[in-house]
């Protein structure tokens, strides 16, 4: 009776059922737009979106705006510029993401020393708080995962085409620079709603690491997109339990859960894949 | 015989007028006038950087063009196989999904149907690879990687096929089936355009050869176009041209080996 009582404990204070609620979802929402991120080989744009969103954050507790208003425009509007920046192919896409985001990141840590916030605030933008999480940010994270839901059903075919083989997918009337473009948006508002839950430096990881062990366990892209989302919600979902239990950090607490899954999936898949390819030889 | 939209016989499908294509500064397609008309197999052969790639992605419309002018019909669909190099082979599809996600315009659902399924059974069976539809793509042979492209742009029900080094990095038996199955695609109706770097065990079996390097030079039969003065103009080097079972047997004097089929 004592092991119950302690495990359902943390669920009597509200900051905590709100967090969960807020990181469950952005769980699974990193997973379901990660599975585009790791095929697309983006991954450094979920690091680099991060840090841009940091700056719109910044900048938009100096100006006294809404923090969703003013760092969803800073975000949207970075990933728009890295869009535009890579297709122009003069410098490669990790180039543009690099030079955009840090400026962004390094412009939003000058407004925060210029104008003298507590480095509190930093400190819980950079690596998550779960006591700042509101009702707010549940209405919000639910809102972007709806809307992330939405993109990828009604998008899916123009989505898998256009990142599984562009040149052909814009031949076959998909306009490419469009849904490139939903993406980045789509992403940098994930990155906005739960960035206070996350963190900036470890919100990159969700994005990345439940898609990327969902992508061991099946060769099939509609299972990926079901198998991602579900690791990264169990993930978060059980790293938040964890870390009132363990008394560390709620996104630390997660990211390494997703970094034991990913190891425990390559693990079992590597013996797998191999056995697989060995009977494939003769191809 | 396959019912065409443009069903006037020889009209041009596909005019190239004075077309040229850079990266950056450097021209890599210069000045090329090549008409396709309907129901023509064609083949494309040049050295490697000679812009043949290029040339095919301004005619699908995924390379600007910086001069001249590419008219195509705009009720012509278009099916196109790239290179199998450019392929991800690891990406998470299988062979049903590579070939269903073409149907963009009338599916948003990301379901497949029924109907689908038994469309994409169809162009399998079609090109002999029926089997496969539930596997992953880098469990196939070459020869199957390549028909599933091939099934994938059959797909959509095109006018022209264009394909991009069908037979590059297939064995000699996997590059007769190519050119087996596309020669009978091209009995039903079907118009194909093709690159190749294989002119003995493609080239020399096609109704029509281009050589291109950078431009046209020469447009005709195998007969007309793979002589030893075209063929050191397209590729630098002396080739001698000898005559095997009625059809040119290109012999290249940079290789020790002769090439082609059974030496």
């Amino acid at each position: 009776m004592i092991f119950a009582f302690d495990l359902f404990e943390p669920y009597e204070f509200q900051f905590f059922r709100n967090g969960l609620i807020v990181a469950t979802i952005a769980g699974a929402l990193c997973g379901l737009l990660g599975v585009f991120v790791i095929l697309r080989g983006m991954s450094y744009i979920g690091h680099g979106l991060s840090h841009a969103v940091f700056g719109g954050a910044a900048a938009s507790a100096v100006m006294k705006v809404n923090y969703f208003l003013g760092a969803g425009i800073w975000g949207v509007v970075s990933g728009l510029l890295i869009a535009r920046v890579a297709r122009r192919r003069v410098i490669g896409a990790d180039a543009a993401i690099g030079v955009v985001t840090t400026a962004s990141f390094a412009l939003g840590l000058a407004l925060m020393n210029r104008y003298g916030q507590a480095s509190k605030s930093i400190e819980a933008v950079l690596f998550g708080s779960v006591l700042g999480v509101k009702v707010a940010d549940i209405y919000a994270v639910s809102l972007v995962a709806l809307l992330g839901l939405a993109v990828v059903v009604l998008g899916y075919r123009k989505l898998l085409f256009s990142t599984f083989d562009r040149d052909v997918a814009q031949v076959s009337n998909v306009r490419v620079s469009l849904v490139e473009a939903l993406l980045l948006a789509m992403i940098s508002l994930t990155i906005l709603v739960t960035m206070r839950v996350i963190g900036t430096l470890l919100i990159s990881a969700l994005l990345v690491i439940p898609a990327a062990s969902a992508r061991m366990t099946t060769n099939s892209f509609s299972r990926l997109l079901w198998v991602s989302p579900i690791i990264g919600a169990v993930t978060c979902f059980f790293g938040m339990n964890l870390s009132y239990h363990l008394d560390t950090s709620a996104s630390a607490t997660i990211i390494l859960l997703d970094a034991i899954i990913f190891i425990v999936v390559y693990a079992i898949a590597g013996t797998r894949n191999r056995a697989k390819m060995a009977s494939l030889g003769h191809l | 015989m396959r019912q065409s939209i443009l069903s006037k016989t020889d009209s041009p499908l596909i005019v190239c007028e004075h077309v040229s294509c850079t990266y950056g500064n450097a021209p890599v397609v210069e000045d090329v006038y090549l008409t396709i008309n309907r129901g023509e197999f064609v083949g494309i052969v040049g050295p490697s950087g000679s812009g043949k790639t290029t040339l095919l992605k301004a005619i699908i419309g995924s390379q600007p063009v910086a001069h001249g002018s590419i008219t195509i019909d705009p009720r012509l669909t278009i099916g196109y196989v790239p290179q199998v190099e450019t392929v991800d082979w690891y990406f998470p599809v299988t062979v049903e999904e590579v070939i269903v996600m073409t149907r963009t315009k009338t599916k948003w659902w990301p379901r497949i149907t029924s109907k689908e399924r038994a469309d994409v059974r169809e162009v399998l069976e079609k090109l002999g690879i029926a089997e496969v539809a539930g596997r992953h793509i880098r469990e196939l042979s070459g020869g199957q990687q390549q028909r599933v492209f091939l099934a994938r742009a059959m797909f959509c029900q095109p006018d022209v096929l264009i394909l991009d080094e069908p037979t590059s990095g297939v064995d000699v038996r996997t590059r007769h089936e190519i050119l087996h199955l596309l020669a009978d695609l091209h009995q039903e109706g079907l118009t194909i355009v093709l690159t190749t770097h294989d002119l003995n065990g493609l080239a020399a079996h096609l109704p029509r050869v281009v050589c291109f390097k950078k431009t046209v030079i020469a447009d005709g039969s195998p007969r007309e176009v793979l002589t030893s003065e075209v063929l050191e103009v397209t590729y630098g080097a002396p080739m001698e041209v000898l005559e095997h079972g009625g059809m040119p047997l290109v012999v290249d004097h940079g290789r020790v080996a002769m090439r082609g089929e059974g030496k």
